[in-house]
């Protein structure tokens, strides 16, 4: 075995607890899981089935932690995991896994596996495994700062532009505000309306906030590689930022994976529990509004319909919110058939949009997005992930569909009622 | 040995020892995976979270949105098939007096016609639902030996116990020594095969329940 390999199987083993065991025990191979996903819905190939994408996983778990799978490892009865089979397994791992969790939402036995996907990553990264794309956003997240290479200067630029375009001042570093604003590489370098939009909401809500030079960026590719060292250090970046500039609350902004690493994976990185809050901009904005800090002016007529991000929605519990915030600024909002923490991914989250192999099996499994806006008849397609918006901005090109796409903070923002 | 020494072989120290199996068996693979613990969540949970892994426990029972069109054979049979054995184990007046003798407990059973009538339902389910498995793409994709074996020696109890009670192609006492093996081959594989998830799939269920309520889904 080479040493690579082992140090995935060891990680493997470290990394199977009872959750995994329990799992993996009460699989009964009914396949439902399969119909629960856009990879196999819409390719209609087998090898896409979410459990199935587990195999090399499982079979760690049945030689190493049961009595019958021990014996037969002993006896010589039992298939080895090889290197040859985990690159055969890294784009079911990889390219076919969107870590969206709809297949846990209706396996009959409760499995998780996104929670078994998340834990399986890391032996696939640490025996070599993982896509190339994803190395390198994680080696630019950690040596440069963020997964698309930006540095503080590219961050100052927007700053300086948003305050030109809007004339309203955007901190940098100032000790004891209220909330820390983080933001994503792609608002950074796609879509600047978000800090604008950010800007004129604190004004009008007059809370004081701020950005900060030592962690700006809320992606964290550790999560999506799978490698809790690189998560942990970006995670440690924020909570360095956060603590030093003694603030309340840290912002994760509209990125679905970001929330998932600073809410509920950051504390267990880091192996404390924060001295300040996260909340993702939704929470926030809800906030706002229940306390009547946001007003708005004015309705969006055209019928538009909102994509639930997954990590926002399904694994970050805020299902209300968006359609609260969507209902104050249009008459028109249709949800989609499947809705919810039953919507269907994008197509493009857990780092599938990072991988560039994966972009042909990507727009194939955005046919049900394609199928699910049309059902709608919506004019505009609002989310709240800046992945999300890109990923099903291609799509919605790839399957020539003129339906713009719009951020739910920047359409708030929008309708802020002026001059208070 | 005729017939009726196999009956009280079956019902005596056969039994014994596939209860003894059986109960070492479910301790083992219990142990087995609740003693790999999980770490502490450090993430401050969502306040609406309490009692949600006990919820999922009994709300997975059902299909979310949707899934039924997806693949209704999967569900009815599966429905059809546990609710048939589940009655034909528990409701059975022969069953019930077997567990009072063993436990003390009894309770009252179902008409025979009922318990009949389930039991065909229970056989044609499995039928169906092995068909199912080997024309549909995934599930035969996922289909290994294990899979057939639980699925025929889930059969084989409710095939010899339709037959013992119709006093069908062999004579009675023989016929009712095969059904006491049937189960008692049923109680020793039980817990190494994917069978034993009787009992994993309230942890499995508990744990998707916990994990998503924590975050403020009710999964």
């Amino acid at each position: 075995m080479s040493a690579t390999l082992s140090k995935g199987i060891n990680s493997f083993k470290e990394m199977i607890d009872a959750p995994v065991a329990s799992f993996f025990s009460s699989c009964v191979h009914c396949g439902l899981c399969a119909e629960a996903c856009l990879f196999y819905t819409e390719t209609g190939d087998p090898k896409y089935t979410p459990i199935h994408k587990l195999e090399p996983l499982r079979r760690v778990w049945q030689q190493e932690y049961t009595l019958l799978g021990k014996l037969g490892k002993l006896l010589g009865l039992s298939k080895p995991v090889t290197d040859a089979e985990l690159e055969e397994w890294k784009p079911l791992v990889y390219d076919s896994c969107t870590m969206c969790s709809r297949c846990a939402m209706v396996c009959p036995v409760g499995n998780d596996m996104t929670y078994m996907i998340r834990k399986m990553r890391e032996g696939m990264a640490a025996s070599g495994h993982a896509p190339k794309d994803l190395i390198g956003a994680s080696t630019r997240s950690v040596e440069i700062g963020s997964p698309m290479g930006i540095r503080l200067p590219a961050v100052k630029a927007q700053m300086k532009h948003v305050q030109d375009d809007t004339g309203i001042d955007i901190p940098l570093d100032r000790v004891g505000s209220e909330y820390m604003v983080l933001m994503s590489s792609m608002e950074i370098i796609n879509f600047p309306e978000y800090l604008a939009a950010i800007a004129r909401i604190m004004k009008q809500a007059g809370k004081t906030w701020t950005l900060c030079s030592e962690a700006f960026e809320a992606t964290n590719s550790g999560i999506q590689i799978g490698a809790s060292d690189i998560a942990k250090v970006l995670v440690q970046r924020v909570v360095d930022g956060a603590e030093k500039l003694k603030v309340k609350t840290v912002i994760s902004p509209e990125c679905g994976h970001a929330f998932t690493a600073l809410r509920w994976e950051g504390p267990n990185l880091i192996g404390r529990a924060y001295t300040f809050e996260v909340q993702h901009i939704l929470e926030v904005l809800d906030e706002f509004r229940s306390a009547g800090l946001l007003k708005t002016t004015g309705f969006e007529e055209a019928r538009l319909t909102f994509h639930d991000p997954c990590q926002i929605v399904r694994r970050g519990g805020l299902l209300a919110q968006p359609r609260n915030l969507l209902n104050m600024v249009a008459k028109n909002f249709v949800d989609t058939a499947d809705r919810g923490k039953m919507n269907w991914c994008c197509g493009g989250g857990g780092g599938v949009s990072a991988i560039e192999e994966a972009e042909p099996l990507r727009l194939q499994a955005f046919k049900v997005k394609k199928a699910q806006l049309e059902e709608t008849g919506a004019k505009t397609l609002v989310t709240a992930c800046a992945n999300c918006r890109i990923v099903l901005e291609e799509g919605l090109e790839h399957y020539h569909m003129n339906i713009p796409v719009m951020g739910l903070t920047e359409l708030i923002a929008e309708h802020l009622t002026e001059g208070e | 040995m005729n017939h009726l020494d196999l009956l009280t072989f079956a019902r005596g120290s056969a039994l014994n020892w596939a209860l003894i199996i059986f109960a070492a068996g479910v301790v083992l693979r219990l142990f087995e995976i609740l003693g790999l613990g999980r770490k502490a969540d450090l993430a401050k949970p969502r306040l609406n979270s309490p009692g949600s892994g006990w919820r999922t426990i009994f709300t997975r029972t059902l299909p979310p949105e949707g899934m039924l069109k997806r693949d209704p054979v999967t569900y009815i049979g599966g429905y059809v098939f546990h609710f048939g054995l589940f009655i034909a184990m528990f409701f059975f007046a022969p069953h019930i007096e077997f567990f009072r003798s063993m436990t003390g407990l009894s309770w009252a059973g179902l008409p025979n016609a009922l318990v009949d009538a389930s039991v065909v339902a229970a056989i044609v389910a499995l039928g169906v639902l092995l068909a199912h498995r080997l024309n549909n793409r995934v599930k035969r994709m996922l289909s290994g030996f294990g899979d057939y074996l639980a699925w025929a020696v889930t059969l084989l109890p409710l095939l010899t116990g339709y037959l013992a009670y119709h006093h069908l192609f062999v004579e009675y006492t023989l016929m009712l020594a095969l059904h006491l093996f049937s189960v008692e081959l049923l109680l020793v594989l039980l817990p190494f095969t994917k069978l034993f998830h009787t009992f994993s799939v309230f942890i499995s269920r508990w744990y998707n329940g916990d994990i998503f309520g924590r975050k403020g889904v009710a999964s």
